[in-house]
């Protein structure tokens, strides 16, 4: 056996405990554990109050496109905050290069407004 | 506030080795994106809605303007003294593959485009949006045709692909439509993740993800295991094939062609099919040529299974659009018996036969978009009855072009036939050189099929109908006829700049330093 392989054999040993001790944990849980079932019970778990309509329950679609915008703006906030703490070690290069960067997304955000997708109907 | 701003900005205390970016080499991609955001943002910043047709126009003089941009780029490359030449840090190579390639990829969005215009007016969705999309697959298609990291490969995969998913649900009104888009989009995923995997196993294989530094290393060192390196090769050609419409991964192809806005198919499958197969070409031609032992039996089997998947099943259809859907698939198995060779010829091969498709298929399905009916409907091989009838030259356009498709002397679809079998002799596979010509005899019944039910006569042609056919479109078939035939008589042009397109493996220069091609950094 090769040292690549035997060190995924470790990987593989790790995992195995790993499963062998969810199996040994929920098997001792069952056996010690008092069983007393109530229909409450079965009842999916919504942060504590009663769940409202079913699993299958449909969603308006138009949050996508607010998801959307959102991702557009994280993405952006993601890139511009570790730029802003080392402005001086990129300067002006780092700068323009960040006025397009936004500039794109901006792009993005006028063509949304101007579809008039920002407009709550 | 401003002061100190100011002041950081002038002082920075550590110099940022930027990358030396030979802005020429570049402008075809810059030109399609640039572009296309100037689309968007005239869109959304003029109050009243534009003249119909601006943006088919708009799109044809982007695309005609970055062929332009990249003349210089081809004069540059086959000069003797300057040569072909990596940017971008080894990321981007512009040889004469690339360039190539760029040619084809632009004169599938010009004839795209051009379909497109009339097609939007007809389903009352005139906008900006379509053609947005396409600029941003193309520029993705041109990086992938240059990339020279597979990184870059990937990024270009994804622009081009992502665009082309909302192409395909572009129909809004119109429920296959929807269902092509998202089965698309499910798939094409998928096979990015097994393309990204794929990049992740040769990184862990060769310390790389540069073709240049892969081919180097895999030259010099004998790998004890290659296991790695195989299965990453293995996952790179599932996305690859996803791409193309391979058999086996080729179950989405007729079902997103035939839902999908034809307009959209008609650039799916031509400037998609040549992007997946440059960067096929480059990958396996170029950066793992050590490996071609074990990756030609694989290709093999593929190019088997496709021709005869594109042309047996292709019989039993009766939609015309699934029927150039599996017809497409038949051609990708064409064109991976070209790859199979790995040869100069077989590249050769490979570039001749993908411009000549490119013509072909895009001009196809520019007739099924005038064919067919308001709510893109009416593309079963009924509504076809009668066409010669009704619209005599869109009739005599589309036989010609699907006999080029059969490969019938005198078209471009027999050179590029030609060149592939000839290949794959020249390379030793005389058993994959009959089986295409088998599947060609198969699949040419097809196109017969449709040209008899366009000629035909009889009681079950329906009463006649007007069929409009917008100018652009017109255009579109003009020029895509006038280059299948023109390369079915004299293909001695084509040929030799698709010989001189070689794809070319060239070591990253260092920073500042002479390229040893003799290029200087760029500007």
């Amino acid at each position: 056996m090769s040292d690549f392989l035997r060190d995924y054999l470790t990987v593989g040993i790790f995992g195995l405990t790993g499963v062998a001790l969810v199996g040994l944990l929920l098997g001792l849980g069952s056996l010690l554990r008092p069983t007393r079932p109530q229909p409450q019970k079965y009842i999916n778990y919504e942060s504590g109050v009663d769940p409202v309509g079913t699993g299958w329950g449909q969603s308006n679609v138009r949050y996508y496109i607010f998801a959307l915008l959102f991702v557009m703006f994280d993405v952006e906030a993601v890139f511009i905050f570790p730029f802003a703490t080392r402005v001086d070690a990129y300067g002006w290069f780092g700068l323009i290069e960040m006025g397009i960067f936004i500039v794109v997304l901006a792009l993005g955000l006028l063509y949304a407004w101007k579809k008039k997708v920002l407009r709550w109907v | 506030m401003l002061a100190s701003l100011w002041q950081q900005l002038s002082d920075s205390p550590v110099p940022i080795d930027s990358v030396d970016l030979a802005w020429a080499g570049l402008a075809p991609v810059m030109i399609l994106i640039g572009g296309a955001l100037l689309i968007l943002a005239v869109d959304s910043l003029v109050p009243r809605r534009l003249r119909p047709g601006s943006y088919a126009l708009a799109t044809v003089l982007l695309a005609a303007g970055a062929m332009v941009a990249a003349v210089p780029l081809w004069q540059r490359v086959q000069d003797a003294e300057r040569g072909p030449f990596a940017t971008a840090a080894g990321a981007i190579m512009v040889d004469g593959f690339s360039v190539f390639a760029t040619f084809v990829i632009l004169s599938a969005v010009i004839l795209a485009a051009l379909s497109f215009d009339g097609w939007l007016r007809r389903e009352e969705m005139d906008g900006a949006e379509p053609y947005v999309l396409m600029l941003l697959s193309a520029s993705g298609g041109v990086m992938m045709a240059s990339a020279n990291d597979l990184i870059v490969m990937f990024l270009g995969l994804e622009i081009l692909s992502i665009a082309v998913y909302v192409l395909a649900a572009m129909h809004l009104r119109k429920i296959t439509s929807q269902e092509a888009g998202v089965k698309y989009f499910v798939l094409g995923a998928f096979s990015s993740a097994f393309f990204l995997y794929g990049i992740a196993l040769i990184y862990g294989g060769t310390g790389s993800t540069n073709l240049v530094r892969i081919a180097t290393y895999l030259s010099a060192t004998v790998l004890g295991d290659s296991g790695l390196v195989l299965a990453g090769l293995a996952l790179l050609l599932v996305g690859f094939g996803f791409k193309v419409a391979a058999a086996p991964f080729h179950f989405w192809a007729p079902d997103v062609y035939q839902g999908a806005p034809t307009p959209s198919v008609a650039w799916m499958a031509s400037g998609v099919k040549v992007a997946g197969f440059a960067g096929l070409l480059r990958v396996f031609y170029l950066a793992f040529s050590t490996y071609r032992l074990d990756w030609q039996p694989v290709i093999f089997v593929l190019a088997v299974l496709t021709m005869l998947v594109g042309s047996v099943l292709a019989v039993v259809q009766t939609d015309v659009k699934r029927m150039l859907a599996y017809s497409s698939i038949n051609h990708a198995g064409f064109i991976l018996v070209a790859v199979q060779a790995a040869t100069a010829a077989g590249v050769q091969a490979a570039l001749f036969y993908l411009a000549a498709y490119t013509f072909m298929v895009a001009g196809s399905f520019g007739v099924i978009a005038v064919v067919s009916r308001k709510g893109d409907i009416g593309t079963s091989l009924d509504d076809y009855r009668g066409l010669s009838r009704d619209r005599p030259v869109v009739a005599f356009a589309f036989a010609l072009l699907l006999l080029a498709q059969a490969g019938v002397p005198l078209t471009s679809g027999f050179f590029a036939k030609f060149y592939v079998i000839t290949a794959a002799i020249e390379a030793g596979s005389s058993t994959l050189a009959i089986i295409a010509m088998i599947t060609a005899v198969i699949s040419s019944y097809v196109y017969l099929r449709i040209i008899v039910a366009m000629y035909g006569a009889g009681d079950d042609v329906p009463a006649p109908r007007t069929i409009p056919l917008p100018a652009a479109a017109g255009l579109a078939l003009v020029i895509s006829l006038t280059v299948t035939m023109s390369v079915g008589v004299f293909p001695g042009t084509l040929a030799s700049l698709a010989e001189r397109a070689t794809p070319v493996l060239i070591p990253e220069s260092d920073p500042g330093a002479v390229d040893p091609s003799g290029v200087p950094p760029g500007p």
